[in-house]
């Protein structure tokens, strides 16, 4: 049994946090935030630049056949720094499901683009009403001219403002929740029919709710079979809950890393307040929290590529749960942890204390896969 | 025991409903309910209204304008506005400074101050944390030097709320540096147009501008602004906190929003049902509407000790913890409630005259914020901890 990473891995996420750490000031964070991407352009440049953006992917494609520990080791980093870059949404998710449903034609036209970072794919398969239940999809596919018709609204679609591609999940037949049904669609953002309406994110990036009226495709837009998306969404969902755990340990770490440090430094009564046993005891209770996240973490990277099972799906649902659970404790008692510096939109803290809190809305909260996982517990 | 309002008691909740039916405009209560921002015309619209009423500064005597409530009576005004959705007082004024004013003032200050809080002619705001003096109050380092009829103030409060619409400050100052921290303290009230005071906004990290910073470089004070004697403002200080600590509970508040919470969970769908029908947060909501019931009988009980002529003591303490755990578990499931939708941030939306289509529900857009902005609870007014060192000396005994 070994829990380092190896020589490689290492190397890995050494070079991403040295990115990290060179490029992404929390001051500059700021500024990123506020331009019209929500990201840095050229932050992503660096990082397709050094091959990071074709980790998951295959040698041909440029990448090294990378995968949850990889990624793991990436999104972590990318964590420490809350970086506001669609790395998740394109890379591990839009581009997996890229990968494991497309044909070859698909892939070469889209997946290279992705590997290298010249195009951006987010995906779009909540709905207003489906609140995490992937498989609730009220949107519709009729077939139309060799091609389809999508009509229907998409919701929270994250980076979704400035993609180049959507990977949209629509009904070609079955009832809402079926999980027989569902089909998956590439779509290019500037067809007509789709509209988008975008908005800032609390935690400081940039999402859109997606409109689709009439909107016209071809058969080569279709992504896998008819009908058949349910299994290959849930198996992608689940990497990308792997990738956002690590991103979720990332966060951690420096949370508690200036909660620490606050507790150090700050004087009231004449002492540094962590002398405090409340809050000693309150900031050991924050650093067991991260341990069992960052366990949960490994335990998810470690399945995160592994073949489809009830084992896997438990595994996926544990880790979310946990890391919902653990990210909000550390958010809401590391404000505590500092009183009003903490709450304030100068002072670093609040920003991961954000982030954290919003991580357990991605990809369903700690309810949904307590629930989740309570279910599978009778499969079994 | 009969833990029933009395007759008279309940005639009274009739007369404030009444009122309310009728004076409460609905633009505000919409303003209210919905979690949006008042702005400073909205809270001296709905003054005007209450002190026409004669029913604004409920802890006044009297001789200066106030009404004279029963413990009781206060209780049920409370609970009545939170339900109707009448705009929380800005209680700096009414409800810190002046009873500060009343008790320990001289004439000219209650002539002087007392009708401008009421008229609404003064806004004020609390000069009391520093950047390095939060729960260590007594730390604090802002200086005022006697020069002739004048103090010279030096130093920087900070957390001072809705300061930016404030005419006028009261502040602890440290007048003696020779004597133990508590004993060199005083109590100045300072006209913010003095020349040498900045007010520097501290944004939150939902985005609002509710805190500022002020900075003082060689502010002249007239002597006669001083309350009560030279270094014996922690004294005053300290009166005014009872003052504070009573209502942060915020149990009439907890109400509100425990009912805004059913209506949005009854709206918000899951599995094609209302969310209010899932096992799992259908528990979730009992369990925190079981627990305000019993902080509301806790609330009470001291009520009814402070009626029968007992002090409110660190039993308000007890209630502030459990009162904003409460209040930010229901804020916490609020955000629950709309899913992916508590991720977007949608201004437009916060405000009230907004036209357009809602992203989501259309109480939605100020969840996450709220959910956010109220972290304060437990924080300000003496945080948490700080109230569970007062249970544990002053009732424990430890």
């Amino acid at each position: 049994m070994d829990f380092q990473l190896n020589e490689e891995q290492q190397m890995l996420q050494d070079t991403v946090a040295r990115l990290v750490r060179g490029e992404y000031s929390f001051e500059k964070r700021l500024t990123f935030s506020e331009t019209e991407a929500g990201f840095s352009v050229d932050f992503w440049k660096q990082l397709s630049d050094l091959g990071l953006t074709a980790v998951p992917f295959s040698e041909e494609l440029g990448g090294f056949d990378g995968g949850g520990v990889e990624i793991q080791s990436v999104m972590t980093e990318l964590g420490r720094g809350l970086c506001l870059e669609p790395y998740l949404q394109s890379v591990v998710f839009g581009g997996g499901l890229i990968n494991q449903a497309g044909n070859e034609s698909q892939k070469e036209a889209w997946l290279s683009g992705i590997a290298s970072g010249e195009l951006q794919a987010a995906v779009a398969l909540q709905e207003p009403q489906s609140f995490y239940d992937l498989n609730d999809v009220q949107t519709r596919a009729e077939k139309k001219d060799g091609g389809f018709v999508l009509n229907g609204h998409k919701a929270v679609v994250i980076g979704g403002h400035c993609a180049d591609l959507i990977v949209v999940s629509a009904r070609t037949s079955g009832d809402a929740r079926d999980a027989n049904g569902i089909s998956l669609f590439v779509l290019k953002p500037d067809t007509a029919g789709i509209e988008r309406r975008v908005y800032p994110t609390i935690d400081g990036s940039k999402g859109c709710d997606i409109t689709l009226r009439n909107v016209h495709v071809d058969a080569n837009a279709l992504l896998g079979e008819e009908g058949g998306a349910s299994e290959i969404i849930e198996y992608q969902a689940g990497r990308a809950i792997a990738a956002l755990c690590a991103e979720a340990v990332g966060v951690m770490e420096v949370a508690n890393e200036l909660t620490l440090d606050y507790l150090k430094q700050r004087k009231q009564f004449g002492v540094p307040i962590g002398k405090f046993q409340v809050l000693q005891h309150r900031m050991v209770d924050m650093m067991s929290e991260l341990e069992q996240a960052r366990s949960m973490a490994i335990l998810a990277a470690s399945v995160a590529d592994e073949e489809q099972s009830n084992e896997r799906r438990r595994v996926l649902s544990a880790a979310k749960n946990v890391i919902g659970r653990s990210g909000q404790f550390i958010s809401e008692q590391g404000i505590q942890s500092h009183g009003g510096i903490g709450m304030t939109w100068e002072y670093n803290f609040a920003h991961y204390a954000k982030r954290l809190i919003m991580i357990n809305h991605q990809l369903g909260d700690d309810d949904f896969h307590l629930e989740r996982y309570a279910s599978l517990l009778k499969a079994s | 025991m009969n833990i029933n309002y009395t007759p008279d008691e309940l005639a009274f909740r009739d007369e404030v409903r009444a009122f309310l039916n009728q004076a409460l405009p609905a633009d505000l209560a919409a303003k209210v309910k919905g979690f949006r921002h008042l702005t400073k015309e909205d809270h001296q619209r709905w003054q005007q209204i209450l002190c026409k009423q004669g029913w604004y500064a409920t802890h006044w005597p009297e001789e200066y304008g106030g009404v004279k409530w029963t413990p009781v009576q206060k209780h049920i005004w409370d609970e009545e506005s939170c339900d109707y959705g009448v705009p929380r007082s800005i209680p700096f004024g009414v409800n810190m400074v002046a009873p500060v004013i009343i008790k320990f003032g001289n004439e000219e200050q209650k002539k002087t101050y007392l009708p401008r809080i009421l008229s609404g002619e003064d806004w004020w705001c609390q000069g009391y944390s520093e950047p390095g003096a939060g729960s260590d109050l007594a730390s604090l380092k802002a200086r005022a030097v006697r020069d002739g009829d004048h103090y010279i103030v030096n130093g920087q409060k900070a957390w001072t709320t809705l300061g930016q619409y404030a005419n006028m400050i009261f502040c602890l100052v440290r007048t003696n540096t020779e004597v133990k921290a508590q004993e060199g303290i005083s109590f100045l009230l300072i006209d913010m147009n003095t020349p040498g005071i900045t007010v520097r906004p501290i944004i939150t990290l939902d985005g609002e501008h509710e805190v500022n910073e002020v900075f003082f470089q060689d502010v002249k004070v007239p002597v006669e602004n001083r309350v009560g004697e030279e270094d014996k403002g922690w004294t005053y200080a300290k009166f005014l906190l009872t003052y504070e600590r009573t209502g942060l509970a915020g149990i009439g508040l907890s109400k509100a929003a425990l009912s805004h919470l059913k209506h949005l969970a009854s709206r918000c769908i899951k599995n094609g049902r209302p969310l209010i029908e899932d096992t799992a947060f259908s528990q979730r909501i009992a369990k925190v509407e079981i627990d305000l019931t019993a902080a509301t009988i806790s609330n009470l009980r001291i009520i009814a000790a402070v009626e029968g002529g007992g002090m409110p003591g660190a039993e308000s303490s007890m209630l502030k913890v459990k009162g904003t755990e409460i209040r930010q578990a229901i804020n916490d499931l609020a955000r629950r409630a709309i899913g992916p939708y508590a991720i977007p941030f949608v201004e437009e939306e916060l405000n009230l005259d907004y036209e357009g289509e809602f992203l989501s529900d259309e109480n939605a857009a100020p969840l996450s914020a709220q959910y956010f902005n109220n972290r304060k609870l437990s924080i300000f007014g003496g945080s948490n901890e700080i109230q569970k060192n007062i249970v544990s000396k002053m009732i424990l005994g430890l």
